[in-house]
């Protein structure tokens, strides 16, 4: 519009036109209104909800674990795949893996192996022995070791370990002050035993033990001892259990009642068939001292040297393996202890076919229920797993009041017929279909509404967790919890006491399934019956 | 030069109610993800799938990048939606919106044989809202209703 003309009629366009210009900018202000009762509205319910909850806000500071002082000195006993990430967690990679990992990452930036392993905190601790049956993977953590410099092939290289043929060799020297027990189950109460004995700390993977027997004389050993205990399960450092802990405290379920945990795997690796190394051979193996435990011996079998959790002579299956993972998970939440009593059932329902063996099919099961009972305190423990499928069935904690839904991020929610939120409910505070808490890792804030888009994106994992701001690997933290604790010769959070109940449950668990019947704990005279 | 429009006045006020519709909506995403701390696109970029599905993922990959993202996120909706509102720099508002929903649509295309993490509250197959909502802003751009409705009439309509 070309303004032109005398001023006066000018002047009365220009008002016009200002009026038409301006036209729309009131609906800024209405749209500032909007967000101010919207806000308003949300502070209010937040506020309201967040009151009757009390539950502590803002996100989880994780203390970094000290590793000042003098460098602790490791042996680690067995390197497999468990150990070899043991290894890793406490800072060592052969350089050919972390080659592998940069040049991945070159390849693909999502692939955060390298730089979540820099991020790594230095320990300040040495690998000094390495003691494996198998040499290549005594040789692959030979040259982890002697990796100080975290770097690929060509970097620095320092010392390596010295590899010992047994551990009792291992234990009886001098410049090794704790151990990493990874070996196959039914090694693992008497490398923890004379490594205790020996004076050395030990940290020592689940399961715990192969047998009942052996949880009693492994305690007795540790507990005579003044060396640090710690048993392998790093969920003890999962953020979202500590708040659920809280949540349980305050009583926000009610009264529990049921509390269901589950394995969902459905890949041969999930099932424990690993790959059976092409060199594993007579002469590669130590396969007599392999079996040594063992009370019948079997001819060399490498299907049973790599896949040994299969059969009841070396492992308890599910039981030991993952039944404890989700046990020990509640027990930091509940700490119920141990049951009063103990059903299983299951059997080898998939892997059973003859392309999912080479030799011989295997002994544990593939699909594994067990039932806990712990009438004291008014409630039973479902344990429930298949190899065969791997639909993500999360731990769930139900009460009177609400259930807790309990992953990497937390939910509760409010039962329909809850007592405790009823004129909540009824007012319209509290809807039983959305969540009332909220716990996801690494947001600046906790309060009870997360947003709907928040939930779906961490429940698919999109959003890392994270402590203290970090990506960080639960093993790692677990390895650095024990290592702090030698030095300033404190607990950690999975000592002998821990153990002693993750050990006599799975024992249990796995006596009702071979001997078919109920399976009960004597309290007061601490025996199984 | 800008030469007078010669709508009447229905089509004139319809197309700036929608040009208001859509800076609203803007206006609204980016405010509330500024008032939330706890936002990030993370999530959703590493939700991204289709064609560009790595560019996507590899901008949420590194922090500094994703940062800036989320900054210009942010305040590109705001300034887009506030800008389409009240008709100032309607032009380069319009253009940047077009840009931003073209981001949106091509991280989150509405092709055969995917799905998100979010469920959608539609059903959607090549066309989706953000597309209609692209097309929308360029049906806005090519009829400037701000040389009427808006401030830019101050702005750009002086000697």
């Amino acid at each position: 519009m070309a303004e032109k003309g005398n001023s006066e009629k000018g002047n009365h366009m220009n008002r016009r036109d200002v009026l038409k210009g301006l036209a729309t900018v009131p609906v800024l202000g209405a749209f500032a209104y909007g967000v101010w009762r919207k806000r308003r509205q949300d502070h209010i319910r937040n506020h309201r909800l967040a009151k009757e909850l009390n539950m502590s806000s803002g996100s989880l500071e994780h203390n970094p674990y000290k590793h000042d002082g003098d460098t602790i000195r490791l042996g680690i006993v067995g390197l497999g795949i468990r150990g070899t990430h043991l290894t890793k967690a406490a800072g060592f990679v052969p350089p050919q893996t972390i080659q592998e990992w940069k040049d991945a990452a070159e390849k693909d930036s999502r692939d955060k192996r390298y730089e979540d392993f820099l991020q790594q905190d230095d320990l300040n601790v040495e690998v000094k022995g390495v003691c494996d049956l198998f040499d290549i993977h005594a040789e692959r953590a030979l040259a982890a070791s002697a990796n100080i410099g975290r770097e690929g092939t060509g970097g620095t290289i320092g010392t390596s370990a010295k590899r010992y043929t047994t551990y009792q060799e291992m234990l009886a020297a001098d410049d090794i002050d704790a151990v990493i027990i990874a070996t196959p189950d039914h090694w693992h109460a008497r490398i923890a035993i004379d490594a205790a004995r020996a004076g050395k700390h030990v940290y020592v993977e689940k399961g715990f033990t192969r047998t009942l027997e052996e949880v009693y004389a492994v305690r007795e050993a540790i507990k005579e001892s003044d060396v640090v205990f710690q048993l392998g399960h790093q969920g003890r450092q999962t953020e979202s259990y500590i708040k659920a802990r809280e949540a349980v405290e305050k009583n926000l379920l009610g009264k529990i009642n049921l509390v269901e945990v589950c394995t969902n795997r459905n890949s041969p690796n999930g099932a424990w068939v690993y790959d059976i190394h092409p060199d594993a051979n007579g002469q590669t193996v130590d396969w007599t001292q392999f079996e040594e435990p063992c009370e019948v011996k079997h001819p060399f079998s490498p299907e049973r040297f790599f896949r040994w959790r299969c059969w009841w002579d070396y492992g308890t299956g599910l039981s030991g393996d993952l039944l404890t993972h989700e046990y020990d998970a509640i027990n930091q939440i509940l700490g119920m202890g141990i049951p009063e009593s103990a059903i299983s059932s299951g059997g080898v329902y998939f892997y059973k076919d003859k392309d999912h063996f080479v030799n011989e099919v295997r002994e544990v099961p593939d699909i594994w229920n067990t039932v806990l009972e712990y009438p004291h305190l008014d409630f039973t423990l479902m344990y429930s797993a298949t190899l065969a499928n791997n639909r993500n069935r999360g731990k769930m904690i139900m009460g009177h009041d609400g259930s807790m839904e309990i992953g990497n991020s937390l939910q509760i929610y409010a039962c329909q017929e809850s007592t405790r939120y009823k004129e909540k409910i009824q007012g319209g505070l509290i809807d039983p279909n959305l969540p009332i808490y909220t716990y996801i890792p690494g947001r600046k804030n906790v309060d009870s509404v997360a947003t709907a888009t928040e939930q779906y994106f961490a429940s698919r994992g999109l959003l890392y967790t994270y402590r203290g701001g970090r990506r960080v690997d639960t093993t790692h933290l677990h390895i650095a919890e024990w290592i702090e604790s030698i030095r300033e010769g404190k607990q950690p959070s999975c000592n002998i006491d821990q153990a002693f109940e993750e050990g006599i449950t799975a024992a249990m668990a796995t006596m009702a399934y071979k001997e078919n019947r109920m399976v009960s704990w004597d309290r007061d005279k601490e025996q199984v019956i | 030069m800008i030469k007078k429009t010669n709508y009447s006045t229905w089509q004139l006020w319809s197309l700036v109610i929608i040009r208001v519709a859509i800076g609203w909506h803007f206006l609204y995403e980016g405010i509330t993800k500024l008032l939330n701390p706890d936002w990030s696109s993370l999530g959703y970029l590493m939700d991204s799938k289709g064609l560009f599905e790595g560019l996507f993922h590899s901008i949420a990959a590194n922090s500094a990048v994703l940062n800036v993202m989320d900054f210009l996120n942010v305040w590109g909706l705001i300034l887009i939606g506030a800008g389409l509102i009240v008709g100032m720099f309607t032009r380069i508002a319009a253009i940047s919106g077009i840009l931003l929903l073209a981001f949106y649509y091509l991280s989150h295309p509405a092709i055969i044989g995917v799905t998100y993490a979010i469920p959608s509250e539609g059903n959607y197959l090549w066309v989706n809202k953000n597309l209609i909502e692209l097309l929308t802003l360029w049906v806005i751009l090519l009829f400037p209703t701000w040389k009427t409705v808006g401030v830019d009439r101050f702005l750009f309509n002086k000697k």
